[in-house]
C-alpha cells in the first residue's frame, strides 16, 4: 500500500467499485477501503439482482424500449415529485450508457427467465446475481491496479473547510492508521443497519425492524460528513421497506425472506384486524408499500392469511406457512385471539363479490361493505388448511444522505461545492429518491454516480 | 424426511434456492429445480447429477458460509451425487464398493495386472515373454487372440450390463411418468450438452477453482480425458473390425488408423488425468466432497495407468519390454472395465441420463 493515493474510495459495494474503476481508468492511483471482511464485501450490493436503465430499443436481454421520458415518469410517480429533477434527468440519461459500460467492466447479464418479476423490459438482470456482479467488478479493479483493503472501517475523516485531507481507520490486525489522498469518494451506504440511529426517527418501533441487507452499513461515514459541514438531503424517515417474514434473521436475510402473497389473502394485525386494501396495486408498487404499513401497526407485526387454494400461485418461500385445519387452530398458533380472527375472516368472506380472478391485471374481484375494502383479487378464504405468514418491516436502505451536484461533488451546508469530496450510491440516494422506490434504481444510482464520482475525483487529483 | 442426511440438506438448500433463484442463469440445476416445489429423493438425485460442480453458485451466492444460511450447493450436490451412485448400483450387494473406492480400485487393478503377468508367465516360457516379437500377430504369441477376446468381452459385457441396470434404476426414480421413455430429440440435445460440457462453465466465464477467479482449466482437462478415452475405445473397435473383417492382425504400423487413434487417445489419457488431479488438489476445499477423494483419484489413476501403459507399449513394442508391458496394459484395461460400474466412471452415465431428462422437461415446458 503506497502512502498517499490520488483517490480514496470508502465503501466496497457497487458505487464504490464503479468509482474506483472509473478513477483508475482516468489515470489515478486508487485505494478502496471496505469496512467488512472479504466475504461480506460489497454491502447491500451482494443482495441485488437487477438494475434499471433507459434504452431506446429492445436488446438481447431486454424485451423492449424504455425511454428516458418513461423512466422519468416512473420516477416521478413513485417519488410523488420528491426528486431533484436536474440530477434525476441527468442520471437517467447516463443510465443508457451504463448498460454497456458495466459490461465492459466484466459484468454479465442474463435474459430474464423468471416469470415472477415482470421486469424484463425495464430492468437488466445480473447473471448469477449481485455477488457475481461484484466479483466481476473486483476482478477488474484488481487487474487495473486498484488497491483494496478489507476489514478497514473508516472511523474518522479529517476535513478542513470543505476539503478532505485524510481518513482514519481501524483495522483488526494493523491497528489505527491515517490515510491521505487528494480526492475522496464516499460510497459507504446508508444507515439502515444502525438501529440506534433509526430510533431517533422511528422511536422504539425500530427495535422490531429487520434489516434485509448488510450489518455493516451503519452510516458512520454519512454521519461524519454531515457533522463536518456537508449539506444534508432527504427525509430521515424515508427508506425502502418491504414486509418480510418475521422469522428472518435480524440482518442480512436478503431477498429470500420477502413475501408477495398479500394479494392472495388478507393481512391482519396483532388484534386480528385488517388495516389496508390488500388489492390496491400490482407488483412492484404493492411490494414497496407493505413495509411501511406494517411498521405503523402495533408491535410492528402483521399476518398474511390465505387458504390452501392459492399456495402455488406465488413464489416458493423460504419459511413454510404456518397452518391450521380451522381458523381457530391457526389463530392459536399465531397467538391471535381466535374469536376476533374468525370474525374478521367471516366478515371478509361475506363481503366478497363474484368476479373473474386474474392476478396479472387489476381484476374485478372486489369486496362490498367492509372497511378497508379489498379492491381487486378478493376471494373467500374458506378451504382448509388455513395458512399464514407472520411479517415485519424489512428495511432495505435509507434515503437521508449528502447533497451532490451533477459532478457527484458534495455540496457544503453553505451551498458551495466541496473542493475534493464526491459521493455515490446509497449515501446520496436521497438526492433522487425523496420517497418511494422503483425496482432496480439502487444500482442505477450507484453505477451512474459512482462512475461520475470516480472520473471527477481522478480529474481533480491529477490536475 | 428423506432417505439420508445429505438429501435432507439438499432439500433445505433447494428450498432456499427456489425462493431466491439468482443462479437460474448459471446451469441446468436451477431451472430444473424451479419446475418443482417439493423434492422427492429421485428429484434430488436428478438435480445432484445435473450439477457439473463448476462452483459458480457457491462463489456467487450471498448466503454461502460464513453466512448463517450456510448455502453450499456444489458440495452438497457432490455428496448427494456420490451417494446416488451407490443407491442405484447393480447388484446392490456391491454398492459398498463406492465408499471404499480408492482401496477397491487399487486392489482390483493390482490383482488384474498381477494375474495377467502371471498368466503370461504360465502360458509362455521366459524366452517368449522377454523375447522380441514383431510383425502381425506379435501380441498373440503371448496371449492367443481368442483368449484375449473372450476375457475382455466378458468383462466388458458385465460392465455394460451392470451399468444398464444401475442407470435404469436411476432413470425410473427421476423420470416422470415413472419409467417414461426418452425421445430422440432429448437424447440428441443431451449428447450435445455432455459433449461440450455445457454446464461446466460457471455461467460462461469458466470453472471456479481455488478462488473467485474462474478459469477453463478443468473443462480442458476433462475434455482431454473424455475424448482420450473415446479415441482409445475407437482404436480398439477399429482394431477388432480389422481383425475379424479384414483379417489384419495387430500390432499395426504407426500410420494405421487404430494406432493413430490410440496414440491421440493415449496422450489425452495421460495429460487429462494429470491435469484433473492437479486441479483437484488445488481446488478450494469447501467445494469438494472430501470423503469421496479416493473414488475420484482412483478413477483418474486408472485412466492414467491405461493411457500410460498403452503409450509405453506403443513406444517399446519392438523391444524385449513388450511382453511385460502388454501384460500390464491388459491388466489395467481389465481392471478399468470391471470397476467401471462401481466407481467414478458412472458419473458420466448418470449425468447423461439427467441431461436427457432435463432436455425432455424443457421440451415439455416449451410445448405446454
Ligand atoms: C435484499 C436486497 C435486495 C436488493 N435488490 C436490489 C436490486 O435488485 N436492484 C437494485 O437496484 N437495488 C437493490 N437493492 C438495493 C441496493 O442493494 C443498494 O441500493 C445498493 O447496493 C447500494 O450500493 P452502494 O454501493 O451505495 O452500497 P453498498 O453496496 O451497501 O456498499 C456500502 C459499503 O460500504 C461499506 N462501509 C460502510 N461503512 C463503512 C465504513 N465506515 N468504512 C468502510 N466501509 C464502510 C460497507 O461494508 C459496504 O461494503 C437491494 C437491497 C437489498 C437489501
Ligand atoms: S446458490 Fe445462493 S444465490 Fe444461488 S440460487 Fe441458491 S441461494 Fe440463491
Ligand atoms: S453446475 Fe455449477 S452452478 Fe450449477 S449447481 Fe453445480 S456448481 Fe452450481
Amino acid at each position: 500500500m503506497s502512502s498517499k493515493y490520488d483517490v480514496l474510495v470508502i465503501g466496497g459495494g457497487n458505487a464504490a467499485l464503479c468509482a474506483a474503476i472509473s478513477a483508475r481508468r482516468g489515470g489515478a492511483s486508487v485505494l478502496v477501503l471496505e469496512g467488512a471482511p472479504k466475504f461480506y464485501r460489497g454491502g447491500n450490493t451482494r443482495h441485488t439482482r437487477n438494475m434499471r436503465c433507459a434504452h431506446d430499443a429492445a436488446t438481447e436481454i431486454l424485451t423492449g424500449p424504455y425511454t428516458e421520458e418513461e423512466f422519468w415518469e416512473d420516477l416521478l410517480r413513485v417519488t410523488g415529485g420528491k426528486t431533484d429533477e436536474v440530477l434525476a434527468r441527468h442520471m437517467i440519461r447516463e443510465s443508457k450508457d451504463i448498460l454497456n459500460w458495466i459490461v465492459e467492466q466484466g459484468v454479465r447479464w442474463q435474459p430474464s427467465l423468471g416469470g415472477t418479476l415482470s421486469l424484463g423490459r425495464t430492468n437488466s438482470f445480473f447473471l448469477g446475481g449481485g455477488r457475481a456482479m461484484l466479483n466481476a467488478l473486483y476482478l477488474t479493479a484488481e487487474r487495473l491496479g486498484v488497491d483494496v483493503e478489507y476489514d478497514a472501517e473508516v472511523t474518522d475523516l479529517v476535513i478542513e473547510d470543505g476539503m478532505f485531507l485524510a481518513a482514519r481507520l481501524k483495522r483488526p490486525i494493523n491497528g489505527e492508521t491515517e490515510i491521505r489522498a487528494t480526492s475522496l469518494v464516499a460510497a459507504a451506504g446508508g444507515f439502515e443497519a444502525n438501529i440506534e440511529w433509526l430510533k431517533q426517527y422511528w422511536g422504539e418501533a425500530a427495535d422490531n425492524f429487520l434489516i434485509r441487507g448488510t450489518p455493516y452499513n451503519r452510516g458512520s461515514v454519512l454521519k461524519m460528513l454531515l457533522d463536518k459541514g456537508v449539506q444534508e438531503v432527504g427525509d430521515p424517515t424515508q427508506c425502502h421497506a418491504v414486509a418480510i417474514d418475521a422469522r428472518a434473521p435480524k440482518f442480512d436475510g436478503g431477498i429470500i425472506t420477502r413475501h408477495d402473497s398479500v394479494v392472495f389473502g388478507i393481512v391482519v394485525n396483532k388484534h386480528s384486524q385488517r388495516f389496508y386494501d390488500e388489492g390496491e396495486d400490482i407488483w412492484p408498487k404493492r411490494y414497496a408499500i407493505w413495509g411501511r404499513l406494517v411498521a405503523a401497526q402495533p408491535d410492528q407485526i402483521a399476518y398474511i392469511i390465505f387458504d390452501s387454494t392459492v399456495v402455488t400461485s406465488f413464489m416458493p418461500t423460504l419459511f413454510p406457512p404456518i397452518a391450521g385445519q380451522t381458523v381457530a387452530e391457526l389463530a392459536g398458533k399465531l397467538e391471535l385471539d381466535p374469536v376476533a380472527l374468525e370474525k374478521t375472516i367471516t366478515e371478509f368472506n361475506a363481503a366478497v363479490r363474484p368476479g373473474t380472478f386474474d392476478h396479472t391485471v387489476l381484476d374485478d374481484c372486489v369486496t362490498e361493505g367492509i372497511t378497508p375494502a379489498k379492491t381487486h383479487w378478493a376471494r373467500r378464504i374458506e378451504t382448509p388448511p388455513y395458512l399464514a405468514y407472520p411479517v415485519r418491516p424489512g428495511i432495505t436502505f435509507t434515503y437521508l444522505g449528502t447533497r451532490v451536484n451533477k459532478e457527484s461533488r458534495m455540496l457544503m451546508a453553505d451551498g458551495r461545492p466541496s473542493a475534493n469530496m464526491f459521493a455515490a450510491g446509497e449515501i446520496m440516494a436521497g438526492n433522487v429518491l425523496g420517497k418511494g422506490y422503483a425496482a432496480g434504481m439502487g444500482m442505477t444510482i450507484g453505477s451512474v454516480f459512482g462512475r461520475i464520482a470516480g472520473r471527477e475525483a481522478a480529474k481533480h487529483a491529477r490536475n | 424426511m428423506h432417505g439420508t442426511r445429505i438429501l435432507d440438506e439438499a432439500d433445505r438448500l433447494m428450498t432456499v434456492c427456489n425462493s431466491c433463484r439468482y443462479c437460474e442463469g448459471l446451469c441446468a440445476v436451477f431451472p430444473a429445480m424451479e419446475m418443482r416445489r417439493a423434492f422427492s429423493d429421485g428429484d434430488l438425485n436428478y438435480l445432484a447429477n445435473l450439477c457439473h460442480s463448476c462452483g459458480a453458485c457457491y462463489v456467487d451466492c450471498q448466503f454461502s458460509p460464513p453466512h448463517e444460511f450456510n448455502v453450499n450447493v456444489p458440495r452438497t450436490l457432490a455428496v448427494a451425487r456420490a451417494e446416488s451412485y451407490a443407491a442405484y448400483a447393480w447388484p446392490q450387494a456391491l454398492s459398498g464398493a463406492f465408499t471404499r473406492n480408492g482401496l477397491v480400485i487399487s486392489i482390483v487393478a493390482a490383482l488384474s495386472m498381477a494375474a495377467f503377468i502371471l498368466g503370461f508367465v504360465a502360458l509362455n516360457d521366459r524366452a517368449v515373454l522377454f523375447g522380441v516379437h514383431t510383425g502381425p500377430g506379435a501380441f498373440y504369441r503371448l496371449l492367443p487372440h481368442n483368449a484375449m477376446a473372450a476375457l475382455f468381452s466378458a468383462a466388458f459385457l458385465y460392465a455394460i450390463f451392470a451399468l444398464v441396470m444401475s442407470v435404469r434404476a436411476f432413470w425410473r426414480d427421476i423420470g416422470t411418468p415413472i419409467g417414461g421413455r426418452a425421445d430422440g430429440g432429448s437424447i440428441f440435445q443431451a449428447i450435445r450438452d455432455a459433449g461440450e460440457l455445457r454446464y461446466l462453465h460457471g455461467g460462461g466465464v469458466g470453472c471456479y477453482n481455488e478462488d473467485e477467479k474462474p478459469t477453463d482449466r478443468r473443462k480442458l482437462y476433462h475434455h482431454l480425458t473424455f475424448y482420450g478415452f473415446l479415441l482409445c475405445f475407437a482404436a480398439t473397435s477399429v482394431a477388432t473390425l480389422y481383425h475379424y473383417l479384414l483379417a489384419r492382425e495387430a500390432p499395426y504400423p504407426w500410420w494405421d488408423l487404430p494406432v493413430v487413434l490410440g496414440t491421440l487417445g493415449g496422450i489425452g489419457l495421460i495429460v487429462g488425468p494429470i491435469g484433473l488431479f492437479i486441479a483437484k488438489s488445488r481446488r478450494a476445499p469447501e467445494l469438494l466432497d472430501a470423503q469421496r477423494y479416493g473414488m475420484d483419484v482412483g478413477f483418474i489413476a486408472m485412466l492414467f495407468l491405461t493411457g500410460l501403459t498403452g503409450m509405453l507399449l506403443l513406444l517399446l513394442r519392438e523391444t524385449a519390454a513388450m511382453g511385460p508391458l502388454l501384460a500390464l496394459h491388459l491388466g489395467a484395461v481389465f481392471a478399468l472395465f470391471i470397476t467401471m460400474p462401481y466407481g467414478k466412471f458412472v458419473h458420466g452415465i448418470y449425468r447423461f441420463a439427467a441431461l436427457v431428462r432435463y432436455a425432455q422437461e424443457r421440451r415439455g415446458e416449451a410445448g405446454s
